[in-house]
């Protein structure tokens, strides 16, 4: 009798992998989180509202465009609009929410995220439509069988997911080089450091801000990219943005990296939950074996693995 | 002018002790119970103006009156204990599923007992979800509590036992007696409601300034301080847990009850939760009158967006109404926090000071 079943061991795979893919698309909501929640210490709640509206604009200019103009060029200047858009919602943010509200606490500036939140749902799906919206920026989608020389049949694998895991890898790297090599990452990281000491070396904390809420929209637009090819354009990426709590928590609130690996545990985490528990449990188990991880994650290192320690002892 | 606080002169403890020291607020306190609880019933019966029809209790009082109740629960955790809870909805549901399954499985247990266990099943699992507050704290805190809205969520839609194996899942709530007396119309079902508010509103009022009151704002300021002057923090953090979590399933048992009468796990959903929280912000942290006035606006706000192209004919169809409802509840949420970050309470306290120095500048 053998140990490791093939069939089984494949299946096992064939769930991580896609558990892994999934986790990547939490890790791109995630990385918006982190950005904002880095450069100002704001708690951004409508970051799962603005890959709503980013897909929105790219869907619905997308699809008007495509019918007058080649493809490619149709593609450009969509996401091109959607970039503006973004642009302009951070402008907004920063103009008219964040600097009138300097010096609140943690929970006003929190709920003022919510408040932006249901703003941009309300007029984002007044202006752009409300219903499902089919995305195809072009990336293939054929199903791939790979590793068949190990396993029975192979490992099912969609090339849309791979591309994705590329497109995330991409964004990671080039935030990474951003915030290491330029002047203006630079700028961020000693914001994020401490608010103070950076406006005393001259450092203007709007414009900060307003970049970093750019930088946040941008990568929003790249998650609303790869969700919506994955799932469509509708109002259920909004949810999105509650399962990256969970994913920030678990790799800490102020680290790149730890939003990609806490990203790719959770997805994993919940797939082969949900498969190898979620029979027993009743099923419909990965709503919030998220946010139970996340609990234990608070209650054993409660700065996740990659945060900074900046609780205070209690 | 219309409202003093000089010239009471108090000769004991207990006067000295009161709820109302100031005579005008006795006089305006009885007045509005005596409204709420005897004139608009009596205009309901005489058939007079909008008291007439059962719109507005079922539409407005009695929402309204159960959601202070609830936002009276949380203001316990967040305004007077300072823990961010965005688990509100769960507790309410869990005081709904509780009652119902109480009223169900045990015949001939009287409603106001039903509803009081509903609130103590409640409260435990409200201690069980604030252990984590003994090690974390601020947004920390709020994600471990949205941890229980999500577990619970699923609970209620999942486990067959919480809704009696209904096959849809939606349940019905019994009959409303209480000592004999069958609550079935909308005016009777809301002076069941308005006494409850109004003793949990008591009640409430009484506890925050008396000692437990009192560690809960002194570990909200401060926890390290609060510690050193002896208040034990586990016992302050898990008493407000408790006690919020047991108006909260208070109210969710009201609710389910007295409002929808039958529902679904959607009901108790984590909208719910912002819902309260609003409430809670837009009222005043830390302030029973806020938590009132909190719940007459967040409820109000969506039937007036509506109602304006109404009144002002603008044809406009049922999903952009539903849209602008949404981006107009957020605008004024930011306008709130940015023009009057202490909510309405601090509306309500300049207004008496108006009142007070009326018709001088200062």
């Amino acid at each position: 009798m053998a140990v490791f079943d093939p069939v089984k061991v494949a299946f096992f795979v064939e769930v991580l992998v896609s558990g892994l893919l999934s986790g990547i698309l939490y890790a791109l909501v995630a990385l918006g989180f982190v950005l904002i929640f880095k450069a100002s210490g704001v708690f951004n709640f409508a970051q799962g509202a603005m890959v709503l509206v980013a897909g929105l604009a790219l869907v619905r200019t997308l699809n008007w465009l495509e019918a007058h103009l080649p493809f490619w060029l149709a593609l450009l200047l969509a996401l091109s609009f959607a970039g503006a858009l973004m642009t302009g919602i951070a402008w907004a943010v920063e103009r008219f929410v964040l600097r009138k509200l300097v010096n609140q606490t943690a929970l006003a500036l929190f709920m003022a995220t919510i408040g932006i939140t249901f703003v941009l749902e309300g007029l984002g799906q007044q202006i752009f439509g409300a219903q499902v919206y089919k995305l195809d920026i072009g990336l293939p989608r054929d199903n791939i069988f790979a590793l068949e020389s190990l396993f029975d049949g192979g490992i099912l694998l969609n090339t849309l997911d791979l591309w994705s895991a590329l497109l995330a890898a991409a964004i990671v790297g080039a935030l990474a080089f951003f915030f290491q090599w330029t002047r203006t990452g630079r700028a961020l990281r000693a914001v994020a450091d401490d608010h103070s000491a950076a406006q005393s070396v001259g450092i203007p904390l709007t414009r900060v801000w307003f970049i970093v809420w750019v930088v946040a929209g941008l990568v929003a637009i790249a998650a609303a990219a790869v969700w919506g090819s994955k799932v469509g354009v509708q109002f259920s990426l909004v949810y999105v943005a509650l399962k990256a709590l969970p994913v920030i928590i678990v790799g800490g609130l102020t680290s790149v990296p730890g939003a990609i690996l806490g990203g790719l545990l959770i997805g994993a985490g919940e797939k082969l939950a949900e498969v190898y528990l979620g029979p027993s449990l009743g099923g419909g188990i990965e709503h919030w074996f998220a946010y139970v991880v996340a609990l234990v994650v608070l209650l054993v290192r409660p700065q996740g693995l990659f945060g900074d320690r900046i609780i205070e002892r209690i | 002018m219309f409202y003093r606080e000089a010239g009471h002169f108090r000769d004991n403890y207990q006067a000295d002790m009161a709820l109302f020291p100031i005579r005008e607020d006795r006089i305006g306190v009885s007045l509005l119970l005596f409204a709420a609880f005897v004139a608009v019933p009596l205009l309901h019966l005489a058939r007079i103006g909008p008291f007439s029809g059962d719109y507005l209790f079922n539409a407005i009082l009695i929402p309204v009156l159960i959601l202070s109740v609830a936002a009276i629960g949380l203001n316990v955790l967040v305004g007077y204990c300072g823990q961010i809870s965005l688990g509100a909805g769960a507790f309410m549901g869990i005081g709904a599923y509780a009652a119902y399954n109480i009223a169900v499985r045990v015949p001939g247990m009287p409603l106001i007992g039903t509803f009081l266990l509903a609130g103590g099943v409640a409260a435990v699992a409200g201690v069980l979800f604030g252990i984590p507050s003994l090690r974390i704290k601020g947004l920390y805190l709020a994600v471990a509590t949205l941890a229980a809205q999500f577990f619970f969520d699923w609970c209620f839609l999942r486990l067959g036992w919480v809704t009696n194996y209904t096959p849809s899942g939606s349940v019905s709530a019994p009959a409303l007696v209480v000592f004999g007396w069958e609550a079935d119309k909308p005016v009777e079902r809301y002076l069941l409601v308005l006494t409850i508010a109004a003793a949990v509103a008591w009640g409430i009022a009484n506890l925050v300034r008396g000692n437990i009151g009192r560690q809960w704002m002194a570990t909200r300021d401060m926890d390290i301080a609060a510690e050193i002057i002896g208040i034990r923090p586990v016992e302050a953090k898990l008493t407000a847990f408790a006690v919020s979590s047991f108006i909260l399933g208070l109210a969710g048992a009201l609710w389910a009850f007295a409002n929808l009468r039958s529902w679904e796990p959607y009901a108790f959903s984590i909208d719910r939760s912002f819902q309260l929280l609003f409430i809670v912000i837009i009222g005043g942290l830390g302030s029973i009158v806020g938590c009132f006035l909190g719940a007459a606006f967040i409820w109000l706000l969506p039937l007036v967006v509506e109602a304006v192209p109404r009144w002002l004919s603008i044809p406009i169809s049922a999903d952009a109404a539903a849209n602008l409802t949404l981006a107009a509840f957020g605008v004024l949420i930011l306008l709130t926090l940015i023009y009057e970050p202490h909510g309405l309470a601090r509306v309500w306290s300049i207004t008496k000071h108006k009142l007070r120095r009326w018709p001088f500048p200062y």
